[in-house]
């Protein structure tokens, strides 16, 4: 009994894990099949795939949580409408991003650009990332050099 | 293991404390709603609209460049603006500046009733009914007020319906820079 206890709680973690990574899996492909809400007259499917990409990219400012591609805001609405037609422009994407941010900044973007002001939001990480791989580093050494611990269970000072 | 070395998990925690009331705090002062306008301080887009309150005439940016004046986003279907309506109809004349009024997005024959109803604050009403030119703007919702110079900049914009409190700290401070500017 004792030896089953812990591989049965091992076998359930791994099962909700699973569960957890499926149903997380699931709920990020919900996304993608939301496909635009008001048909527009694309010049062929390569457009379509394009505007449908380009859309996703770009946040709607009215329900923030949403894409461009996926609100049924009547400004996401409109949005898409200008998107569209400045694709019919032969605007690259890069123009289309730059009109918008122009008007409603960055925001208007799920990615944020790498510049000065989001170097802590793209780099953030890697430096904490660092920092504790640092930490973990100097503390082994410091482990591995110092007075082997004779009698562990005796020092109060460990944890 | 000496004594800064126990003391450091300690550390580490009233650095994250901190850390989680600086986001609190910050949170307080910066609403994620609130979408920063990349236009302050540049030149207002042009725009040309059909007065809601003289009809058959339209009015330019070019009609509005020799004064600083503001520009008040506002629709009868917005609730937050009847909240902010009877603010301006108080303040309105004591700005000193111009206050256009910006219909967003609605019937004309609807922003009048309700312009009839409620009495209008607004020196001035133009009427955006398809909200393209708004777009311009960077408005996506309403209310929300523009400052702009009498250069044609936009010098501030304010995200929601404008309170006593916004226009004493923050509104007419502005306004009184503008004016100390244009006279130097």
């Amino acid at each position: 009994m004792t030896r089953r206890l812990p591989a049965r709680l091992a076998a359930l973690a791994a099962t909700l894990l699973v569960t957890l990574v499926i149903g997380m899996a699931s709920a990020c492909a919900q996304e993608a099949p939301a496909a635009t809400i008001d048909p527009l007259p694309f010049k062929n499917h390569a457009q379509e795939v394009r505007f449908q990409k380009l859309t996703r990219q770009m946040r709607c400012l009215v329900c923030q949580d949403e894409s461009l591609a996926a609100s049924n805001a009547e400004l996401a609405q409109q949005m898409r409408h200008i998107v569209f037609e400045q694709m019919q422009k032969g605007w690259t994407n890069q123009q289309i991003k730059d009109y918008f941010v122009a008007r409603y900044s960055d925001y208007v973007l799920y990615k944020p650009p790498v510049k000065p002001s989001t170097w802590l939001l793209w780099f953030g990480p890697l430096v904490v990332l660092l920092l504790g791989a640092g930490a973990i580093v100097i503390t082994v050494r410091r482990r591995r050099h110092g007075p082997p611990p004779t009698v562990p269970a005796a020092d109060d000072d460990e944890w | 293991m000496t004594r800064t070395t126990r003391a450091l998990p300690l550390t580490v925690f009233i650095a994250l404390l901190a850390l989680l009331g600086f986001g609190i705090w910050w949170g307080k002062y910066h609403l994620p709603r609130e979408v920063p306008s990349p236009l302050i301080n540049k030149p207002a887009p042009a725009f040309n609209l059909p007065r809601l309150d003289v009809p058959g005439k339209d009015l330019t940016k070019a009609d509005m460049l020799g004064q600083p004046y503001l520009v008040n986003v506002f629709a009868s279907w917005c609730f937050a603006c009847g909240e902010e309506h009877p603010v301006l109809m108080d303040y309105a004349s004591r700005l000193g500046v111009p206050l256009i009024g910006y219909d967003y997005k609605d019937k004309p024959a609807d922003a009048k009733a309700w312009l009839a109803r409620h009495g209008s604050p607004y020196h001035m009403v133009v009427s955006d009914q398809s909200g393209l030119t708004a777009i311009n703007f960077g408005v996506y919702g309403a209310p929300e007020t523009y400052l702009i110079d009498a250069k044609g900049f936009i010098r501030y914009k304010h995200i929601g319906p404008l309170t006593p409190k916004v226009i004493r700290d923050v509104l007419e401070p502005k306004i009184a820079k503008l004016k100390r500017e244009g006279q130097s």
